[in-house]
């Protein structure tokens, strides 16, 4: 792999920029693997990677229907933040913080990870005590988050309206100042490249149609549109909103649903946001992106859907909260609009672990936030698929815990969307 | 914008008069004292999550308040039809899963 660097942009640019090495590799795949890996948007790019880096397995194949990095992490708002309520995703979430935190020089690509801080507004008191209760257990997880009146929040944000004149008015915020956002593409791209380097096998267009599984309920492999039957030792399905297709394909079924969630962007602007703002009331969030294009996220549609599109009502909804909260906003107009499959699960936490079928895993239900989840996710999916069983991070989050009971409610903390 | 047509006002109207409630007859276990819990868990939180025609549950909430189900396809979103609680789907052509009849 050719190291980026300021030295190779100098001699790249004496060629016009027209040698640069491809970022990745197009094997064809072979007949059998120790791991297969389903699905290469960002989590199974990540998990690849750390199965890798960290564990030194590289007979790793990861099996794309489509190209690479073109379902949900092409398609979110690149919201990134680890002030979760409950100690078992406080852990997982700020992991992936701290490999955020190191993720560009790792991957020697420029993931753009920008620590610009994310807000959650109040307008109510129950609003106020769930912020409050939230920063209190994060100062004791050891995870940064405070609170700020209506007056520090307004001189933060000068065009935010915190008037007492408001529709809902503001009462206070809280704020994640390593919190921020990152390049979405980017990060898919960096994590398949630095795999690719280390060995591992991205097939891409090669969509799988079955599992095979044989008489003890073990998984053998995968069954493929494009290349038949391709053996594996172990199989961990990352699909995100197809997850359920993948359980259905092994004959179970899993607390999960799949649902549109939809965004939108605007005609790029000049500056005027340089951080990211959130309201679970009003329900609606917002940051600007590099370029000047507001980027704005909605909530998902409340019925199961595989179309990759929402219904228009959300989209209003989600303009008015808006414009609410930013009136000066009112007049931008928006370029486009689309929706993305989010696979959501009854208590708003993933499931990472094992299955009924023997040596098949799953790693799915991150919904509407696993954007910055896909480090953390990626990591705890490589030590789970490494070790045939869930290591200390992603233990909590096993499909049992439906079961059992042991549920871990974020709804709480997960907010809007994300 | 889904345009639903509710069997009790025995008219279409517009999807923001209604709440989807999710996945339609599921039988709440007649002998609950005795019960497993993946029995519970079975009946509480698992789903089909169908790709393709899915019966669901809806609620008329601005509008008459009443429950009924509607088949739609997950795919294409096209409703096939709403129906009324205790009664089961109409046969319809087979769908397949790009929803082409
Ligand atoms: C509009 C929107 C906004 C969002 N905003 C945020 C946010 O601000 N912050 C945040 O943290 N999260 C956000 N999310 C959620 C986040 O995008 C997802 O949780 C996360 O990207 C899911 O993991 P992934 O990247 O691996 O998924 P995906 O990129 O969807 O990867 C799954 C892959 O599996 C492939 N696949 C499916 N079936 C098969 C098959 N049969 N064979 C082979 N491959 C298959 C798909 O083609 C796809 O490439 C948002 C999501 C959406 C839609
Ligand atoms: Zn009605």
């Amino acid at each position: 792999m050719e190291k980026y660097s300021g030295l190779s942009l100098v001699k790249h640019s004496l060629s016009h920029h027209e040698n640069w090495e491809r970022q990745w590799a197009n094997p064809t795949p072979n007949k059998k693997y120790d791991i297969i890996i389903v699905g290469a948007g960002g989590h199974g790019l990540a998990t690849a990677y750390y199965l890798a880096k960290v564990h030194g397995i590289t007979n790793v194949a990861v099996l794309e229907k489509n190209h690479l990095a073109g379902g949900n992490i092409a398609r979110n708002t690149t919201i990134v933040r680890s002030n979760y309520l409950w100690d078992e995703s406080a852990a997982l979430y700020e992991h992936s913080m701290k490999l955020w935190e190191g993720l560009s020089q790792d991957l020697n690509y420029n993931v753009m990870f920008s620590q610009r801080g994310v807000y959650h507004t109040c307008h109510t008191l129950g609003d106020m005590r769930a912020n409050e209760r939230l920063v209190h257990a994060n100062q004791i997880q050891g995870v940064d988050n405070e609170m700020l009146t209506a007056e520090q929040l307004q001189k933060e944000i000068p065009t935010l309206d915190c008037s007492a004149g408001a529709r809902y008015p503001i009462m206070g915020a809280s704020v994640q100042r390593r919190a921020g956002n990152a390049r979405h593409d980017a990060v898919a791209w960096g994590y398949a490249r630095a795999a690719s380097a280390l060995g591992v096998h991205l097939i891409q267009n090669c969509e799988v149609t079955g599992m095979i599984i044989d008489g003890s309920n073990t998984i053998r492999g995968v069954k493929t549109k494009q290349y038949g039957e391709i053996r594996a030792d172990r199989v961990g399905c990352v699909a995100a909103g197809n997850s359920g297709e993948m359980a259905r394909m092994a004959g179970f079924e899993m607390p999960v649903e799949s649902h549109p969630l939809q965004a939108l962007v605007s005609e790029p602007i000049k500056p005027f946001l340089d951080t990211v703002v959130m309201s679970n009331h009003v329900h609606g969030y917002m940051s600007q992106s590099d370029k000047g294009d507001l980027v704005i996220g909605a909530g998902i549609d409340g019925w199961v859907g595989y179309g990759q599109r929402g219904s228009y009502p959300i989209i209003e909804h989600t303009i008015q909260a808006i414009v609410e909260m930013f009136p000066c906003t009112s007049r931008v107009r928006m370029n486009r609009q689309w929706g993305g499959i989010v696979d959501t699960t009854p208590d708003a936490c993933p499931i990472i672990g094992t299955t009924p079928v023997k040596n098949m895993f799953m790693n799915c239900g991150w919904g509407t936030g696993g954007f910055k989840g896909t480090p953390g996710s990626g990591w705890a999916f490589a030590e789970t698929l490494a070790q045939g069983k869930p290591g200390d991070l992603a233990a909590p989050f096993s499909m049992d815990r439906f079961v059992t009971g042991a549920l871990i409610d974020e709804h709480g903390a997960a907010g809007v969307a994300h | 914008m889904l345009h639903i047509y509710c069997p009790h006002c025995c008219e279409y109207r517009e999807e923001e008069e209604f709440h989807c409630k999710g996945q339609a007859h599921i039988a709440r276990p007649l002998d609950p004292d005795n019960c497993s819990e993946q029995e519970w868990a079975n009946f509480i939180f698992f789903r089909k999550n169908t790709k393709g025609q899915h019966q669901e549950l809806w609620h008329h909430s601005a509008g008459c308040g009443k429950f009924f189900n509607v088949s739609r396809n997950t795919i294409t979103y096209k409703i096939e039809q709403s129906y009324l609680l205790g009664t089961a789907p109409q046969p319809v052509l087979d769908v397949n899963k790009e929803g082409k009849a």
